[in-house]
Formats: C-alpha cells, sequence, structure tokens
C-alpha cells in the first residue's frame, strides 16, 4: 500500500510547538519528500501528522518494505525515508539493504522500539540513524535540515 | 451548559485520566498537539485506529497462549508490538501490564503470562470506556477556541 500525501506551499524556518525546534533547512521544508514504512496504520497517521504540521507536505506512506522497495523501483524518490523493523512481507532491515544495493542515497533512519542486537543489525543494514516509536520531531529535525549528500555513505552502512 | 462549562468539563476528564494513571499525559499532549481545525478529530481517529489494530494483537495472543507447548518467543514479539502501540497512545496502565506480561514471557511463566494478560484485557477495556465517554464529551464540547488554548 502506498498513498501520496496532500500539497500546500510553505517554506522557510518554522517553529513547531510541544519542544519547539527551529529548523532552517537547506531545501524548504515543504519542498521535502519524505516516505513512511510501517505496518501500523496508527503509526503511519501519527508520523505523516507530525511531518505535515512540521511543513512537509509531501509525505508519502507505505505498510512493509516491498511496498517501499516497490516505490522506488517505479522511480520514485524522497529525502528522508523513515523506516520501521518490523513488518510483513520485507522487514526494515532486507528493505534499507534492498534499498542501498539498488543505490538510494537518500536518508534513511529506523524508528523502532527494539534494542541490543536488532538494532545493531538494523543500523548496520544501510540506516543513517535509528530512533525510538514514535519519534518525536526533534530527533530527525537534523535530517529535515540536511538532506544526505550523494557523496556521503550512510552513517551506519557495513558493506 | 454553557460551552466554557463543557471545555472544563473535558480538561477535568482529560486531568483525571492522567492522575489515575490511565494516560501518560506527555505521551497523548504531543498527540493533541497535531489536532488542528484541518484534523479536529485526530486525537480519536488515532485512539480508534489503536483498539482496532490491537485487536488483532489481543487475539493472536489469546491464541499463542492456548497452544503447548507455549511459544514464549513468539508471545513477547506480540506483546512488544502491543506494548509499543499501546505506548504511542500514552495508555499508560496498558503499557505497564504489557511489561510486565514480557517479564513472565522471557522467564517461560506460563501462567504468569495468563494471568498478566486478563490485567492487559481489563486496562484495555477500562481504558476504551473511558476514552469513549472522554471523546464523546470532547465532541459534544466543540473545538477549543486556540487564543484560549490552555498551555
Amino acid at each position: 500500500m502506498a498513498q501520496q500525501g496532500g500539497s500546500s506551499s510553505s517554506g522557510g524556518s518554522r517553529i513547531l510547538s510541544g519542544g519547539s525546534i527551529n529548523v532552517s533547512p537547506m531545501k524548504p521544508l515543504a519542498s521535502l519528500k519524505v516516505l513512511v514504512v510501517d505496518d501500523e496504520p496508527m503509526i503511519r497517521t501519527i508520523h505523516k501528522a507530525q511531518l505535515v504540521r512540521a511543513g512537509i507536505n509531501d509525505v508519502e506512506v507505505a505498510a512493509n518494505g516491498k511496498d517501499a522497495v516497490d516505490l522506488h523501483v517505479n522511480g520514485a524518490t524522497f529525502d528522508l525515508i523513515l523506516m520501521d523493523l518490523h513488518m510483513p512481507i520485507m522487514d526494515g532491515c532486507q528493505a534499507t539493504k534492498k534499498l542501498r544495493a539498488m543505490g538510494v542515497k537518500s536518508s534513511i533512519v529506523g524508528v523502532t522500539s527494539s534494542g541490543g542486537a536488532e538494532k545493531t543489525a538494523f543500523l548496520a543494514s544501510g540506516l543513517d540513524d535509528c530512533v525510538s516509536k514514535p519519534f518525536v520531531l526533534q530527533q530527525i529535525a537534523h535530517y529535515l535540515k540536511v538532506p544526505r549528500s550523494p557523496t556521503n555513505p550512510p552513517k551506519y552502512h557495513n558493506p | 451548559m454553557d460551552r466554557n462549562q463543557s471545555h472544563r468539563q473535558v480538561a477535568t476528564m482529560k486531568q483525571s485520566l492522567f492522575d489515575q494513571g490511565y494516560l501518560d499525559h506527555e505521551q497523548f499532549n504531543q498527540l493533541e498537539e497535531l489536532q488542528d481545525d484541518a484534523n479536529p478529530n485526530f486525537v480519536e481517529e488515532v485512539v480508534t485506529l489503536y483498539y482496532r489494530d490491537s485487536a488483532r494483537l489481543v487475539h493472536s495472543i489469546e491464541q499463542a497462549l492456548e497452544k503447548s507447548p507455549i511459544d514464549f518467543n513468539k508471545l513477547d514479539s506480540y506483546m512488544h508490538q502491543f506494548r509499543g502501540s499501546s505506548s504511542s497512545i500514552g495508555a499508560k496502565k496498558v503499557k505497564a501490564e504489557c511489561s510486565l506480561f514480557r517479564e513472565y514471557c522471557r522467564a517461560g511463566n506460563g501462567e504468569g503470562c495468563m494471568r498478566t494478560f486478563q490485567q492487559v484485557k481489563k486496562e484495555y477495556a477500562a481504558l476504551r470506556k473511558k476514552l469513549e465517554t472522554f471523546f464523546q464529551l470532547a465532541r459534544q464540547a466543540g473545538p477549543v477556541d486556540r487564543a484560549r488554548r490552555p498551555k
């Protein structure tokens, strides 16, 4: 399942309520494209609302790793991918490895409440970072501010 | 009842849910922060999704507890997911019972799991009832005037 987010125009810095962050992105927030990958409709709803509230209007969602990969196979590109770990059909680890193998250079941030060896393996699959679920916007503010340059390798990638 | 009184009633009920430990105020407030004129019933929609999606998990846990021998790894995995979902809406008591359940899982204590799961379901149902009343009140009261929204 993949859905398109809404659209409107606004850009520049934004102060967010609830533990505010002041983001001055290199790209205007309104022009960022973000993909939320999670099998739980509730989590997709929350994360999408957080991003839209932050000023990001182009938010797509996918219900599992395979749908996320398929979006890319069909030519979609994103500035940031928020990837859950435990999903049916294709989990976050497999999806991240596949996307990196395809040459996808987007920032990919894992979103999981798992810890220990599972989290380590997830990070090593090609993530740039890993945050707890549900994330607080401040945790990913850096990735909204500085989309990863194509020449920078993923932070935790073990080829 | 005038609008201000209705809003006060809603605020009082919400505070009591925090004070009685049903809801984590920080997590619930984070959800409320996402509610606005474009999404006036956002929190209720999220909670509805929680109860819809977690019903499947509850059923899976029930089935897993009926099997012999019990697959504690599978149980733990289900409960990890349920705990995470519950945490996302600030369901404090449900989350606490889920954590206790996982301890029994890790200890391989089937009886403890079954006993705790009854508590999980009890808290899950109790919270649902309270939230249904809360949202009904909130809908009757109407949206809070943004200029006067309490912090």
